[in-house]
């Protein structure tokens, strides 16, 4: 990706930030400008959870050129409590461990560097959620 | 609108063209097509193709062609809509003879994938999807199937084998056809045992990365009887295209290809017949799940039954609704802006009663569609023998 797109994106990769319409209140990721629901105009930002399940997976055996060094890599559809899906790499699991319909969440990780004066492209992937005790008063 | 019919078709081998670029495997199309239509001129040239940009550094390509093929002068230009550019290169020379803009028309797809290694052809593939969201996570274009192809197999509980019917199927088909890349029959088992590419798709279950090229004449009805020619007269009956979301993640059932379901329900409306007639159909089987989501988005299977359809022999040239009668994407080969023209090139063969021994017994009606992307746009094409 170049620098300027990695740089107009970096809400939606680094904090997963979307939309929500105003008109039928769904919320949209990514961002697009016009509601894919309802078509009316879509501009008020809404940062999603980064909580999902995932909807599908697979792994990357032939990566496309700069993500060679990754493969190979786990992918899936992720979808997000709120709604939307999302295409993103697995995390901190083992491809054999994933399952449709596993819980996931958000995490920020790196994605690809462009060489050694390049820049290092950060984004969202998605790990197992992790279980944390509940909080007691 | 006036009637489009199709005077010549014209195409090369597909596969890899080591000493033939871009531009000669066009004219290596195109003139056949001419020579077969009886024309020496045309008024326009439209071009299908996705990535001479990318993969070989050349656009401009409508100028390119037409002065290539002795043709300086026409009108010209390139026609894309990624893996669906042929069929929509048609689509462009059907509205220009049946809106009444030109009398003689040449359609050409070509696509010329070898000339770079395999990475920036993977990489240039996956410009058919979202760059910005899917593409850049690292995601293929094959990886996007896969995506397809799990929730499908979990959905509706089908075995991976299962899908190798289709495979074999394209196979078998591609033996007698002299154009195709891989003349080759494989079995079940072959088809089990292939490399992993994004699992759950193996080798066999994906198209291969090659060069080609095809091309129409078409011409006006008025035209097609002056010509006269000896041949049974092919009608362009229907001609249709819709889009849906270019990336999966967008689309509210992924595993329904809306695009296909509203441009061949247009297609059939156009032509006014019922899905029940259509003899034969050269379906976008890109990847064996790509075949399976068609089959069930046309009609002609129910939603999870797409596989069962090719499991139970309806598939085959002798079964009840033959399809990739010539090898198809998997096993003629997938030159991906030329492919949508190869389709209706072997349609017209078919109702032609000249596709030898992969001839389908009494075809009068055959259905092209041709899939740009996972299902972004679709485009269908009814033919008829007049």
């Amino acid at each position: 990706m170049s620098v300027a797109r990695t740089w107009r994106t970096r809400k939606q990769r680094y904090g997963l930030m979307g939309e929500r319409c105003d008109y039928c209140h769904n919320a949209i990721f990514p961002p697009r400008d016009v509601c894919p629901h309802c078509a009316e105009p879509a501009q008020r930002e809404f940062a999603l959870s980064g909580r999902g399940a995932v909807y599908s997976y697979t792994t990357v055996f032939d990566p496309p050129t700069g993500f060679e060094a990754y493969a190979p890599y786990p992918v899936a559809l992720i979808k997000l409590e709120e709604g939307p899906m999302v295409t993103a790499q697995l995390t901190d699991v083992a491809p054999d461990q994933v399952r449709i319909g596993m819980p996931v969440e958000m995490v920020t990780r790196k994605l690809s560097e462009q060489g050694d004066e390049g820049v290092i492209v950060y984004s969202y992937k998605f790990r197992p959620q992790l279980q944390r005790p509940a909080l007691t008063a | 609108m006036r009637q489009v019919y199709i005077a010549g078709i014209g195409q090369t081998p597909v596969g890899e063209q080591w000493e033939r670029s871009l531009r000669h495997i066009a004219h290596d199309a195109i003139i056949p097509a001419l020579r077969d239509a009886a024309v020496e001129r045309a008024d326009a040239l439209y071009v299908g193709n996705m990535l001479s940009g990318d993969l070989v550094g050349q656009e401009h390509l409508g100028a390119l062609v037409a002065d290539f093929v002795g043709l300086r002068g026409i009108e010209a230009y390139k026609v894309e809509a990624a893996c669906g550019s042929g069929a929509a290169a048609l689509r462009t020379g059907y509205m220009a003879v049946a809106g009444g803009l030109h009398d003689v028309v040449i359609v050409a797809g070509v696509e010329k994938m070898t000339d770079t290694v395999g990475r920036e052809t993977t990489a240039g593939l996956a410009m058919a999807a979202d760059q910005e969201y899917e593409a850049a996570e690292g995601v293929t274009f094959v990886a996007l199937n896969a995506l397809l192809m799990r929730r499908y197999m979990h959905e509706y509980d089908v075995p991976h084998g299962a899908f190798g019917y289709f495979a074999v199927n394209a196979h078998h088909n591609a033996v007698a056809n002299p154009n195709a890349m891989f003349p080759s029959p494989i079995t079940l088992e072959s088809y089990r045992k292939a490399t992993m590419i994004a699992d759950p798709i193996n080798l066999m279950d994906s198209s291969p990365i090659c060069d080609g090229a095809a091309a129409l004449v078409l011409v006006s009805e008025e035209y097609a009887r002056a010509l006269g020619a000896g041949r049974r007269p092919v009608r362009i009956a229907a001609s249709a295209v819709a889009t849906d979301s270019l990336a999966i993640h967008d689309r509210r059932d992924p595993l329904w290809l809306d695009a296909a379901y509203i441009s061949s329900r247009k297609a059939l409306q156009q032509a006014g017949i019922g899905r029940e007639e259509i003899d034969l159909f050269e379906v976008h089987d890109a990847f064996t799940i790509m075949a399976a989501l068609s089959l069930e988005a046309n009609g002609f299977a129910e939603r999870g039954r797409g596989v069962r359809l090719a499991e139970e022999g309806e598939i085959t040239l002798e079964g009840r609704l033959p399809i990739a009668t010539m090898g198809g994407l998997k096993a003629r080969g997938h030159p991906v802006g030329a492919t949508g023209v190869y389709q209706v090139v072997e349609a017209t063969l078919q109702l032609q009663g000249l596709a030898g021994a992969n001839q389908v017994h009494d075809a009068n009606v055959a259905m092209a569609q041709n899939i740009g992307g996972s299902g972004a746009t679709v485009l269908t094409h009814i033919l008829i023998g007049d």
